[in-house]
């Protein structure tokens, strides 16, 4: 979903706010290329990316100018239909998921019991002591590592909230849909600002990613990815005294 | 000692598996019945779904405070042909459009002829497969009004719009369903933002189908034909960028 969501703001590497937004209307974000150099505009940060965003050099060696490179893409060289129907197929599988998770998570109760942070646990003090272990990757022992800790339980619930703003932002830009069910536009603020959150969604998906893989290896890696699995959680020996 | 092993045979795993992936997303691209069978499901089920829950839906209508300052004209901005350059140089006044296939009164129409039905005017978005959109303001007779005048056969299952322009000599053409046809915001707009339908955007006419993608909307009308299949023209698939890329014939997503 990522890569070919990448491939089709490839075809137009520009964000704006609002209903419209086009080539003539003032972009809060693009990608480009001026000369030799690639860069990022964020508002009125410029940033050089050449390289990377904007100008860099295919698996051939070519020079090229689309916003994302290669590596970052599916398919892999620029096309625009091929990289929707990619996304467009596999956003039916996503979307499902992601309804059927949600649904299913909060009728058995696993928001509630697992993922709701409860009132004392978001005082300023607690959670600055969470941000405090996570940072000297100080992680919890004993029965604490058998529960979500809050800073876990805050992300997860984000994590879930983005997924659904995925999936909607995503409907908002669907004109068809957008005729049945015009709130969208409204929740949103528009077609171009649904496009942008639809956009930052999946950047903040992608940094919680990287987080998350860094905490899971951090954390032990076999026994984390075999209670995410079958749900046996082994405590250490030493840990569970 | 076992966790370092773990770690590192999964961050090799991870790599491996993330590159055979990709090389996997290239090559399944490139394979046609993949391409036709699985990668174009999601637009049968989006069709199929927006179909059976939206079909008499309306797009939502704007503003006059909300029209894009410059509207951003795409695709081509002119026809090439002679016929069209003399047409334009004419101010329009020969241009007929032409209306046949499986109708009972095929016929040819003016442009005073089709100024002359009761209009229907429209602030709409225009969203390109792009990403873009741009809010403009259509003048046209609904393509239901055109559609009564010469009478669909019983057979005609799609409405096929052929246009004046092309891309290095193959001609725009564009389809759609009898449902889209007949949506009361499906227009032959002759005028745009209070003016005439300026050449960039398709003079004299171009088609306004409100809840699908931009190539939908057929620029420089020339002749309107309903079909019962679309198999017969160009090469098959409903349009100019559905036969040439692999663009979706419904674009409604």
């Amino acid at each position: 979903m990522l890569m070919s969501g990448l491939m089709i703001f490839n075809a137009h590497p520009r964000l704006y706010w609002g209903e419209y937004g086009a080539n003539p209307d003032p972009a809060w974000l693009e990608i480009g290329s001026k000369g030799r150099e690639g860069y990022l505009r964020v508002a009125d940060i410029r940033m050089t990316t050449t390289g990377t965003l904007g100008l860099w050099k295919d698996s051939r060696g070519r020079l090229n100018s689309r916003a994302f490179p290669d590596w970052a893409t599916i398919p892999s060289t620029y096309s625009l239909a091929l990289s929707r129907r990619w996304h467009l197929t596999f956003a039916w599988l996503f979307a499902v998921g992601v309804g059927v998770y949600g649904l299913w998570s909060l009728m058995n109760g696993h928001f509630r019991r697992d993922l709701l942070p409860r009132l004392s646990e978001l005082s300023p003090a607690h959670l600055w002591r969470d941000i405090k272990r996570h940072a000297t990757l100080n992680f919890p022992k004993g029965a604490a590592a058998l529960s979500y800790n809050t800073l876990q339980k805050l992300s997860y619930i984000g994590v879930f909230l983005m997924l659904t703003v995925l999936v909607l932002t995503g409907l908002t830009m669907s004109p068809a849909v957008d005729a049945i069910w015009p709130w969208l536009l409204d929740l949103f603020g528009g077609r171009q600002s649904a496009r942008s959150i639809h956009f930052i969604a999946a950047v903040s998906m992608v940094l919680f990613l990287v987080v998350h893989l860094l905490m899971v290896l951090l954390a032990g890696p076999v026994n984390e990815i075999r209670s995410m699995i079958t749900g046996r959680f082994r405590l250490r020996e030493e840990d569970s005294q | 000692m076992n966790y370092r092993l773990g770690r590192r045979g999964l961050l090799r795993g991870l790599a491996f598996g993330a590159f055979t992936a990709l090389l996997g997303c290239d090559r399944a691209g490139r394979s046609p019945s993949f391409r036709e069978w699985v990668l174009a499901s999601g637009e049968r089920l989006a069709y199929r779904l927006h179909r059976l829950i939206g079909s008499n839906s309306l797009a939502r209508e704007y503003e006059p405070s909300q029209l894009s300052p410059i509207f951003r004209a795409n695709g081509n901005t002119t026809a090439r042909s002679a016929d069209y350059q003399a047409h334009v140089s004419e101010g329009f006044s020969n241009w007929r459009l032409k209306v046949d296939g499986l109708v009972k009164r095929p016929g040819d129409f003016s442009l005073a002829q089709l100024r002359a039905y009761p209009a229907r005017t429209q602030i709409t978005r225009h969203d390109c497969v792009e990403g873009w959109s741009a809010i403009g303001q259509w003048t046209g007779v609904p393509l239901a009004t055109l559609l009564e005048e010469v009478e669909l056969r019983d057979e005609a299952r799609y409405i096929v719009f052929h246009c004046a322009d092309d891309f290095r000599g193959r001609p725009y053409y564009e389809s759609i369903d009898l449902i889209d046809a007949f949506h009361p915001q499906t227009l032959l707009a002759y005028g745009m933002n209070g003016g005439d339908l300026p050449t960039a955007h398709g003079a004299p006419i171009r088609l306004r189908v409100e809840r699908q993608l931009g190539y939908k909307h057929a620029k420089f009308v020339m002749r309107i034909e309903a079909v019962a299949s679309l198999s017969e023209i160009g090469r098959g698939r409903g349009g100019y960028w559905e036969d040439v890329g692999f663009y979706d014939w419904y674009a409604g997503i």
